[in-house]
């Protein structure tokens, strides 16, 4: 029985091994996980001719893959949710320098890598949600959330979410070490249950009433207008929203972005995808295909996001921010915030 | 169960020996390939990670997933050979459906489960905001238990991992011949006393396999645990890699995991002891069962109903409530090609899985008394191991290989190889051996304590060689072990995430990497039309294998 079904498998598995890398396709290494993002590139390929392939996986244990294939690394680009693994990539070497006029001129400065390593090309904003009816004076700033006055009120997901520890390193670079230990210690006491669920589950918590305050990325608020979402959008009239830090420094951004492969086999097409990215159709699609809010400046946007309102974004260094991630992974342990 | 067995003839001559010898140990090299990688990372950094852990969060780390192990453990023994016990040993209406039945939570992923129930029990659930309008009772003005807790993950881990107890423990009792039970009771032994003294010592190496089994997925879980934010050791290693960007830390700590599952391992291979329990193999006596009655019946269809509804039937019903309008088209192609790239890589791994655990669990019992358990133990030590560490384990050595190989290619040829293994199914079927095998090697191991060794002394006194034996007494004897060992590999491989997310093929996507997805964007009601899809994928040899396993020994 051994032989007989060895052998035959074995040229199974031979036949299906080999990975198709023709001339006129991108490779895509991306942590992105929205299952919408087909259309996007799809759009492309119909554009440019260009076949997209692609592995979605966790943005650590790409870098990993790509630091172990090294040399042969089939990796064109590199795409994340969030900047501090853009910028850990970076350090890890796995990425390369392009020279583009059109991203140049497309992505604001602060959106982009000083060398050019990575550029951004979609944010959400981790913003403040209250329940308009118990909740009459709501948070101004991130700094009130820890304001004992709202004790027993907010509701925030765990320490482990890649969200809230760039959100904390973001206190970290703005007011220093001491101060964001300080505060996320007053947050920590102010909780009205232990740290559980999505952002998504925070807004329901509103609903259900479990929560007074929530903190959530605009991105599952938007989604909630644009589409139906379980116990949020029946009910969204009763949820308040506060742009926080709007007479300092701005509201906090998460950004999803991209960068070259540092070997890359398909270097031209790699630059191509990046500068479709920034092209107006994808811009749009960002917000309307996927309630992001676009980085190019004079996008299209989509009504449910921009339904939001306009406000200020905070423009601190995103390099300064993932530096200070391992930081505030520390203070979440050492406050003891789950 | 004492008699005296014949020792089994050692050192064997012959190539089909040898070879046997040569596989086993190629296979227990390869299963030790990720954890010298993970061993050399760890040697890469400093303990400044570590430190830190251990000043702050790590006590509650490691007590959490002390206290769920210490739960799932009881949880699936009682649950997996209470249940076993009942429809082999009984006959109570409807106990065929249930003998098939009780297998099929196997099929869920415990972060699946976690979903629906999630989705009915917390706050906004279904059953809390009913009660609070019944009852006028205001939102924060009672107590509910908080299905995201240490308690609420010890029960959506058994579950979803009592089947295997119940699996071993049912394929032991079926193999067992009643002539020792019946001694035990013609001794003045009543029902009761007989199992504990009698049929559950001879089924102990299955049982405890089963729970070895249910605890090694438990401490390598990070799904569940992650989505109730209940934080264990495997928090503290994906935290170290993800966030501290620390993965000399993670290894690490994934170094303490493996001497922890390996200290389980050996506890309860030395509780067993030198006892050894076979039956004498010759014609099976079926056990008359004992035909329950009124009252009696009633309880035993309500014990075995309660994990069939809990476990499956009405997180079933709630997933597909949840998935209905969820705008997921199970029939367009995508779905059929993510439906196409599950099969092929779970029956490849889990044909693969059991050869390789037929070849180390025969060559333990023929190979060198010394040495010849090692490829055995160092196999099962990938199980306790979260995926990702093992994924990317596996993915240093063959890119390396890969890369050398091209090198010398380019070098000698001036044609270059590129990377012929990284990125092939090759290498995630790989993982998937290395990560599964110790669920095969349990399920075979369990069968094949229970061959006396007489009849292996037999076979090779008429001239057979120890392949021969292998093939022509063992394997007929074993089937439904190796079923048994088929199923579980099978349908694991079809819930694996961590490994499949990252090793995978461009394009690659499974079943369980849509339900990721969608999960990871917080769309739950879409994630459970993928979850369904794998659970009504993984039923089918779960019902087939069922019924064969039951007819094989009737």
């Amino acid at each position: 029985m051994t032989r007989r079904t060895a052998v035959p498998l074995a040229i199974a598995l031979v036949a299906t091994a080999g990975t198709a890398l023709a001339e006129g396709d991108v490779n895509l290494y991306s942590s992105r996980h929205y299952d919408t993002d087909e259309q996007l590139y799809q759009e492309f390929t119909e554009q440019t001719g260009i076949t997209v392939n692609r592995i979605e996986g966790k943005a650590d244990e790409l870098v990993a893959r790509m630091q172990a294939e090294g040399r042969n690394s089939p990796a064109d680009v590199f795409i994340t949710v969030d900047t501090s693994r853009l910028e850990r990539a970076k350090d890890a070497g796995v990425l390369q320098s392009i020279d583009s006029e059109v991203l140049e001129a497309a992505i604001p400065a602060h959106l982009q890598d000083s060398d050019n390593q990575w550029f951004g090309f979609s944010q959400r904003s981790r913003i403040i949600f209250f329940d308009k009816a118990t909740v009459t004076e709501p948070p101004a700033t991130y700094a009130d959330l820890a304001d004992p006055k709202y004790k027993g009120l907010v509701c925030i997901r765990s320490s482990t979410n890649t969200y809230n520890q760039t959100l904390l390193a973001s206190i970290v670079t703005h007011e220093g070490e001491e101060a964001a230990r300080a505060w996320a210690q007053g947050v920590v006491d102010n909780m009205a249950r232990e740290p559980q669920g999505g952002d998504t589950d925070q807004l329901r918590g509103i609903v259900s009433g479990e929560c007074g305050i929530a903190v959530s990325n605009t991105y599952y608020f938007a989604r909630a207008i644009r589409t139906e979402v379980d116990g949020v959008s029946a009910e969204r009239e009763k949820i308040g929203w506060v742009f926080p830090n709007q007479d300092t420094t701005g509201a906090h951004m998460n950004l999803s972005g991209g960068g070259v492969a540092v070997n890359a086999p398909n270097r031209e097409n790699a630059i191509k995808f990046l500068e479709y990215l920034a092209s107006p159709s994808a811009q749009k699609y960002f917000s309307a295909g996927n309630d992001e809010y676009p980085a190019v400046a004079d996008a299209e946007m989509a009504p449910s996001i921009a339904s939001l309102g306009d406000f200020k974004a905070d423009e601190v260094s995103l390099s300064d921010v993932a530096k200070n991630i391992p930081t505030a992974q520390k203070i979440f342990d050492q406050v003891g915030w789950k | 169960m004492t008699d005296i067995p014949a020792p089994i003839p050692k050192s064997p001559k012959g190539t089909g020996a040898r070879a046997l010898g040569v596989i086993a140990w190629g296979i227990g090299l390869l299963c030790l390939l990720p954890m010298l990688a993970v061993a050399l990372a760890a040697l890469t950094g400093g303990t400044d990670t570590v430190a830190h852990l251990l000043d702050t969060v790590m006590a509650r780390y490691v007590g959490t997933t002390l206290a769920l192990v210490a739960l799932v453990a009881i949880g699936t023994f009682a649950m997996g050979v209470g249940a076993a016990w009942l429809v082999t040993m009984t006959r109570f209406p409807g106990v065929r459906l249930f003998e098939i039945a009780l297998v099929l939570p196997l099929a869920f992923p415990a972060y699946v489960l976690a979903y629906a129930y999630t989705h009915i029990l917390d706050h906004p659930g279904i059953v809390q905001s009913t009660l609070r309008a019944v009852t006028g009772w205001g939102p924060r003005d009672y107590w509910f238990p908080e299905i995201r807790s240490i308690g609420g993950a010890a029960v959506m881990l058994i579950l979803v991992l009592y089947p295997y107890v119940y699996l071993l423990a049912r394929a032991a009792f079926l193999q067992q011949s009643s002539a020792a039970f019946l001694a035990a009771r013609t001794l003045g032994h009543s029902a009761w006393s007989a199992f504990w003294r009698v049929s559950m010592p001879m089924a102990r190496p299955a049982i405890a396999g089963g729970v070895l089994l249910a605890v090694m997925e438990t401490i390598a879980d990070f799904g569940t645990v992650a989505y109730f934010s209940v934080q264990t050791f495997a928090t503290g290693i994906y935290t170290s890699w993800f966030t501290m960007a620390d993965r000399a830390a993670a290894a690490q700590l994934a170094l303490g995991l493996l001497g922890f599952s390996l200290a389980l391992a050996l506890l309860e291979r030395s509780q067993r002891g030198q006892a050894r329990y076979h039956h004498a193999g010759k014609a099976h006596v079926q056990m008359p069962p004992a035909s329950l009655t009124g009252l009696r019946a009633g309880l035993a269809m309500l014990l075995c109903a309660l994990p069939v509804i809990l476990g499956f039937a009405l997180p079933v019903g709630v997933l597909v409530w949840m998935g209905i309008g969820s705008g997921q088209d199970l029939l367009s192609q995508r779905y059929m090609r993510l439906i196409a790239n599950s099969l092929t890589l779970a029956s490849v791994a889990a044909l693969l899985t059991v050869l390789a655990a037929i070849a180390i669990g025969f060559y333990q019992r023929v190979g060198h008394v010394a040495s010849g358990g090692l490829p055995g133990h160092v196999a099962r030590l990938g199980y306790a191991v979260p995926g990702g560490v093992i994924a990317v384990g596996l993915m240093v050595p063959f890119a390396s290989f890969d890369n050398a190989l091209d090198s010398w290619m380019r070098d000698t040829f001036d044609i270059s190889t590129g990377l012929l293994l990284t990125g092939s199914i090759w290498v995630l079927v790989m993982a998937y051996m290395i990560r599964f095998l110790a669920a095969a090697l349990g399920a075979y191991e369990g069968g094949q304590s229970m061959v006396h060794t007489n009849m292996d002394a037999a076979a090779r006194s008429l001239g057979q060689s120890p392949v021969q034996t292998l093939r022509r007494v063992h394997l007929p004897i074993l089937t439904p072990s190796l079923l048994t060992a088929l199923l579980i590999v099978f349908v694991d491989v079809m819930k694996e995430l961590p490994a499949t997310l990252i090793m995978r093929p461009f394009n690659y996507d499974t079943l369980a990497v849509q339900a990721y997805r969608l999960a990871s964007d917080e769309r739950l009601d879409g994630a459970a039309v993928p979850s369904l899809v794998i659970l009504a994928v993984g039923l089918l040899p779960v019902i087939l294998i069922c019924r064969q396993v039951g007819r094989s020994t009737r």
